[in-house]
């Protein structure tokens, strides 16, 4: 079996003998393959300008989203009010602004915190294997078996409402897939020649752990943490329109869907408006991640 | 064979007692006391203790668990509302077709739907049909179903008078919520159908196939399909699970009154015999489904039908090794 550093000089000995660049580092051959994809370059401009928005919100919006306003309540778009009026007055605009910080935080800040439970977790199965492994598989099993949403609302009935008790509710059932993803591919590296390379060299475990399996197990699950936030947001309106998840005064796309349909056949753009905006980011975090596949998938690329 | 089914049917039970108790646990852990919320604000002491005593929430946790799982797994008993005083599993099973009849359906929209879809996209791989059914998939997935059956309200009940905006009715109360609910499904399904198919083409048989100069139809349908169809089956069956319990949101947008909405106003008022029986039953009901296709998947299957035999009858069939490892 070669070393690796025959196998490294290898490369510098093939026929087109050009400089590397940063675009031959792994990371960089993935922008580079990412870029190709107009939809979701499109998708991720879409995304941070969302997120721009979200930060810059105090700045950007020309109204106080709390502000009531009863005379001027369930208006159409206007030149004052470019989305209208909602049933307190409150100016829509000015909503959708500021409620692209909780929405977009929940399905980020969820997501985040089930991809990094989920890793450890992972990990540790598809590490040690064993009693520990099957003890973590049982537990995603009967995580589950619990229908999503239901799960949802149960652990936000027992957490309470609010931006942090949603975002756990939302982050709980998408830990087994990342478990169960990074397990199936700590397991089929664990066979591979490299990490056999790396015991020969007395690595400690926790190194081959860490700089060695870990970094080459990430790919699918940056794919499916970017699917995931759409997903999210998407599950997060769900809760608030229960009337779970955001409460009143805060805005949220979901909750703002919600509060709108009571109104809704004298004010249909009170409903419209935050579920286009809801869709739009689902979409956008969708092909994104559609595109993370593609380009991070060697199999896939041309 | 046999050992299996069994084998596979035994080990959803504990998964069952475990999730029954993890439902009843979160809510035993719930704030929000349901004596106090059925007694309002003025109350004594003494009608405190007896309310407690009549809903046996003066019991240590560990012995109403045992009694909830004991009455729910041994005599199907799901007890009585705090509130409405009325017993759960009539109401449940009363409730439940409703419920049963939109997911069916939602998966049968899907399948007419989404598999056509597919099949189109993955025979015009990169063509203007592929991108468009592509692009109606995502779109599909992308929109919420609570919003897109308030949409469907305003336009099919408000604007054009066609539909009710509530309640079942009739049996075409029933179609807004369906297809409200089947969007998400058919946008993921057509993408998996034409990923399948994507694979199924490439492979070596349909190569041969071609080469031997079988028609393109016969390829399509006779070989490739089956294949692809396996992993389909899956996801419809799964989906299916999912939808039984994914329907509360949709039901609480059209009122209709099946479980899900039923749990829905039981968390509300806090009446939790309600909630843990519904959700636990819809766990049952789900685990079922997906031991149901695991087994019919082992039917379907002829690799994993001969790992199973192989195992039982030992017959000296040397392990081809692919089929092992598309198991594994």
């Amino acid at each position: 079996m070669p070393n690796t550093d025959a196998a490294v000089s290898g490369n510098k000995n093939l026929p087109a003998a050009r400089e590397r660049t940063w675009k031959d580092s792994s990371f960089g051959s993935v922008v580079v393959q990412f870029a190709r994809n107009k939809a979701a370059l499109v998708g991720i401009i879409l995304i941070f300008l969302l997120i721009l928005m979200a930060i810059l919100a105090p700045v950007l919006a020309p109204y106080n989203y709390t502000a009531i306003d009863p005379i001027h309540a369930n208006q159409g778009p206007s030149a004052a009010h470019i989305f209208g009026t909602d049933s307190f007055g409150r100016d829509i605009l000015s909503r959708i602004i500021f409620g692209a910080r909780a929405s977009l935080g929940i399905g980020i800040g969820s997501s985040l915190i089930g991809v990094l439970v989920g890793i450890i977790f992972g990990a540790i199965a598809g590490f040690f294997g064993g009693v520990v492994e099957s003890l973590i598989l049982r537990i995603c099993d009967v995580i589950q078996s619990i229908p999503n949403i239901l799960l949802c609302i149960l652990i936000s009935q027992l957490l309470g409402q609010g931006l942090f008790p949603t975002m756990i509710a939302l982050a709980f059932y998408s830990i087994p897939e990342v478990v169960r993803l990074l397990r199936s591919s700590m397991m089929s590296l664990r066979e591979q020649e490299f990490i056999e390379a790396s015991k020969a060299i007395n690595c400690s475990k926790f190194r081959i752990l860490t700089v060695h399996m870990l970094p080459n197990s990430l790919s699918s699950v940056i794919v499916s943490f970017s699917i995931g936030v759409g997903m999210k947001i998407m599950n997060s309106a769900g809760l608030s329109f229960l009337g779970l998840g955001i409460q009143e005064p805060m805005a949220e796309w979901g909750a703002m869907i919600s509060a709108g349909r009571a109104a809704m056949r004298n004010a249909p753009h009170v409903v419209l408006i935050p579920g286009i905006f809801v869709a739009v980011v689902v979409l956008a975090f969708n092909i994104v991640g559609d595109g993370l596949r593609d380009s991070l998938d060697p199999k896939l690329r041309r | 064979m046999i050992r299996f089914v069994i084998k596979r049917i035994l080990s959803i039970i504990p998964v069952l007692l475990a999730v029954a108790i993890v439902i009843f646990t979160i809510l035993y852990l719930s704030p929000g006391d349901p004596i106090k919320l059925q007694l309002g604000d003025n109350y004594s002491p003494e009608q405190y203790q007896e309310m407690a005593k009549d809903l046996g929430l003066d019991q240590p946790y560990i012995v109403q668990l045992g009694q909830f799982l004991y009455r729910f797994f041994i005599h199907l008993d799901f007890g009585k509302s705090w509130v409405m005083k009325t017993d759960i599993a009539t109401e449940i099973f009363s409730r439940l077709p409703r419920t049963f009849i939109i997911a069916a359906f939602c998966c049968l929209l899907q399948i007419v739907v989404a598999i056509p879809l597919g099949i189109t996209a993955a025979t015009h791989q990169n063509g203007i049909v592929d991108r468009l059914c592509i692009l109606l998939a995502m779109i599909g997935i992308s929109l919420p179903g609570f919003w897109v059956g308030l949409m469907f309200i305003l336009l099919f009940s408000v604007k054009l008078n066609w539909l009710p905006t509530s309640g079942i009715e009739h049996w075409y109360s029933y179609i807004m919520p369906i297809v409200a609910n089947a969007l998400m499904g058919i946008g993921s399904l057509t993408r998996m159908t034409r990923s399948q198919m994507l694979e199924v083409i490439r492979s070596d048989y349909v190569v041969t196939a071609r080469a031997k100069g079988v028609p393109e139809r016969t390829i399509l349908y006779g070989h490739a399909l089956p294949n692809a169809l396996i992993p389909i089956v899956t996801f419809v069956g799964t989906h299916f699970g999912r939808a039984l319990g994914g329907t509360v949101v949709i039901e609480t947008v059209f009122a209709v009154p099946g479980i899900g909405y039923y749990i829905m106003d039981a968390v509300r008022k806090a009446d939790y015999p309600i909630v843990r029986s519904g959700v636990t039953l819809l766990s049952l009901l789900f685990c079922i489904v997906i031991l149901i296709i695991d087994i019919l998947y082992a039917f379907i299957d002829p690799r994993i039908k001969a790992q199973y035999e192989r195992g039982g009858t030992r017959k000296k069939v040397k392990t081809s090794g692919k089929g092992v490892a598309a198991n594994a």
